[in-house]
């Protein structure tokens, strides 16, 4: 069991970004889905970043500004396929000082 | 009329970087196209590099190439929460040049490779994306950016976009990645001073050590953890197979595994004081043999991570990496030298040279290991609790005879796994490795 609080925040504050405001590379294609249909919602433990996460309704909702571009929510939503994924445009999203 | 170019690359890690540079070597008007500020920006690993495949490329790199460490001990250590067994091999031939691996740090290593490569002559334009492949049927004739002229036209285009490989996955040459063939590794990097890495882990001056780590640190998923000393700073990260995230019923988040191992009684110490600096998550194709997809066609090849060269069995993959750019761009230059066109008939060269060299033998040799590994987690969540509680038995001093304890340690290996499972288990492994 999983006691230990984590601040990924805090882990991601000490990255570098360049955030392509008002474009996020990555869309949930059909939200109905992620509350209606998926029962996991995986995205929201298994996203590294947390960029995704579960509301009190059931709704999830996704940020992209701390999107470490691996694809693990894009790989793991093989039921569903709802999510729409792209890299950044050239030259935005995070960009690693030591990688 | 766009500008023509003999070969495109599209990516800057290893495998990019090689088939870049080797080609542009040979007099080849290359294009490279890199979508980070600057090649390595986008890029994650460990990271070791192995020499010999570097070697190969670029012999006198140790002259100048940025390298951390290299090292001379390799550890493994068998974890429970509150304890390790663990196995040391240190030799005093690998601290003598040319040393065999070396740490590095990505981000400033790929950006050196790659001013190698436009001291070649290949022509490199940074921050741009290539949004998808420009075909003409099956054949691929360019790729299109989302930036700039837009489109640019090449007689072969080399993928070398990474692990998602999703110019491919567009065009069709293959589908999505499955979730139990990839690993999502997550880690840090702290910095601390030189003499303090040197002091605690028993080395000297640009003299590394590499801990890999199993057992409870991964919560049972199958998967491990590794610690790589750096010259100022320590690399800590663990990954696990990405199915197995998704499938914990504990809903345990990549951080909090990597926070749980930092905080292990045998770790913490180790990196006690150091200044987290950066923290980055990537995928790692783990299928092997029969994950890698097919690697050319008309007009196009894969490399590296996008075709999923990665041995896990050894932690390899930058230096397959670095093999499968060289032969792609060593099966371009034979092409362009015989007058032949870049069809899938020419180009079944690279796929030939792939099966004769290192690449393909070693993921054949380990074909089964994916699989045994999957439908074996008592390996990852069994066997770590068994060894660690077997060495505290035999080595605390409690006034119960040998006699006893060693039947006590046989009895808990029994208790867990049956002599059937034991047997199994046993077998599944020397299947594996053989």
């Amino acid at each position: 069991m999983s006691t230990l609080a984590v601040n990924v925040e805090e882990k991601l504050f000490q990255n570098r970004y360049k955030v392509d405001a008002g474009r996020p590379h990555i869309t949930i294609k059909d939200a109905a889905v992620c509350s209606n249909t998926c029962r996991s919602q995986a995205c929201t433990y298994v996203c590294p970043a947390a960029c995704y996460k579960s509301e009190g309704n059931r709704m999830v909702t996704l940020i992209t500004d701390g999107c470490l571009e691996c694809g693990s929510c894009r790989v793991i939503c093989t039921e569903h396929s709802n999510v729409a994924w792209e890299y950044p445009r050239g030259g935005h999203g995070v960009l690693f000082k030591f990688g | 009329m766009p500008e023509q170019f003999d070969a495109i690359v599209v990516g800057a890690g290893p495998s990019g970087n090689t088939a870049a540079y080797t080609m542009a070597k040979a007099g080849l008007k290359v294009l490279q196209i890199e979508r980070g500020e600057y090649p390595g920006s986008k890029n994650v690993q460990g990271a070791i590099l192995y020499a010999d495949a570097l070697e190969k490329i670029i012999p006198e790199f140790r002259d100048d190439a940025p390298l951390e460490r290299h090292v001379i001990e390799q550890r493994v250590w068998v974890m429970d929460d509150q304890s390790f067994v663990g196995t040391h091999f240190r030799s005093e031939d690998y601290n003598k040049p040319p040393y065999n691996r070396y740490t590095i740090i990505r981000a400033q290593f790929d950006k050196w490779f790659s001013t190698k490569v436009r001291e070649a002559g290949a022509l490199l334009i940074c921050e741009t994306t290539v949004s998808e492949l420009i075909m003409d049927g099956d054949t691929v004739r360019g790729v299109r950016c989302d930036r700039g002229g837009g489109e640019v036209y090449a007689d072969v285009v080399i993928l070398a976009d990474g692990v998602n490989s999703t110019l491919a996955r567009k065009a069709g040459f293959h589908g999505e990645l499955p979730a139990q063939n990839v690993a999502l590794a997550v880690k840090e990097i702290l910095f601390m001073p030189e003499e303090t890495i040197q002091a605690r882990f028993n080395i000297g001056e640009e003299e590394g050590v590499v801990i890999e780590l199993m057992g409870t640190v991964t919560e049972g998923m199958v998967g491990t953890g590794f610690l790589y000393t750096n010259k100022d700073s320590l690399t800590i990260g663990v990954g696990c197979m990405l199915s197995d995230f998704k499938a914990n019923p504990n809903r345990t988040k990549p951080y909090e595994l990597l926070e749980k191992l930092k905080r292990h009684p045998s770790i913490a110490p180790l990196i006690a004081g150091g200044e987290m600096k950066e923290y980055c998550a990537h995928l790692i194709p783990e299928g092997g043999f029969h994950a890698i997809p097919k690697v050319f066609g008309d007009g196009w090849m894969i490399v590296g991570d996008s075709g999923g060269f990665v041995n896990a069995a050894h932690r390899e993959g930058s230096n397959l990496a670095m093999t499968t750019g060289r032969l792609a761009a060593e099966t371009v230059i034979a092409a362009k030298a015989a007058g032949k066109a870049m069809s899938a008939r020419t180009l079944k060269a690279y796929k030939d040279a792939l099966d004769e060299s290192f690449v393909m033998k070693d993921l054949h040799k380990y074909r089964d290991m994916p699989q045994v590994l999957h439908s074996s987690p008592q390996f990852f969540n069994t066997y770590p609790g068994l060894l660690t509680g077997a060495a505290k038995t035999l080595f605390t001093v409690d006034g119960v005879d040998k006699k006893t304890k060693e039947r006590q340690i046989f009895g808990s290996f029994k208790a867990a796994r049956r002599w059937s499972g034991l047997f199994s288990d046993a077998f599944k492994l020397l299947r594996a490795f053989r």
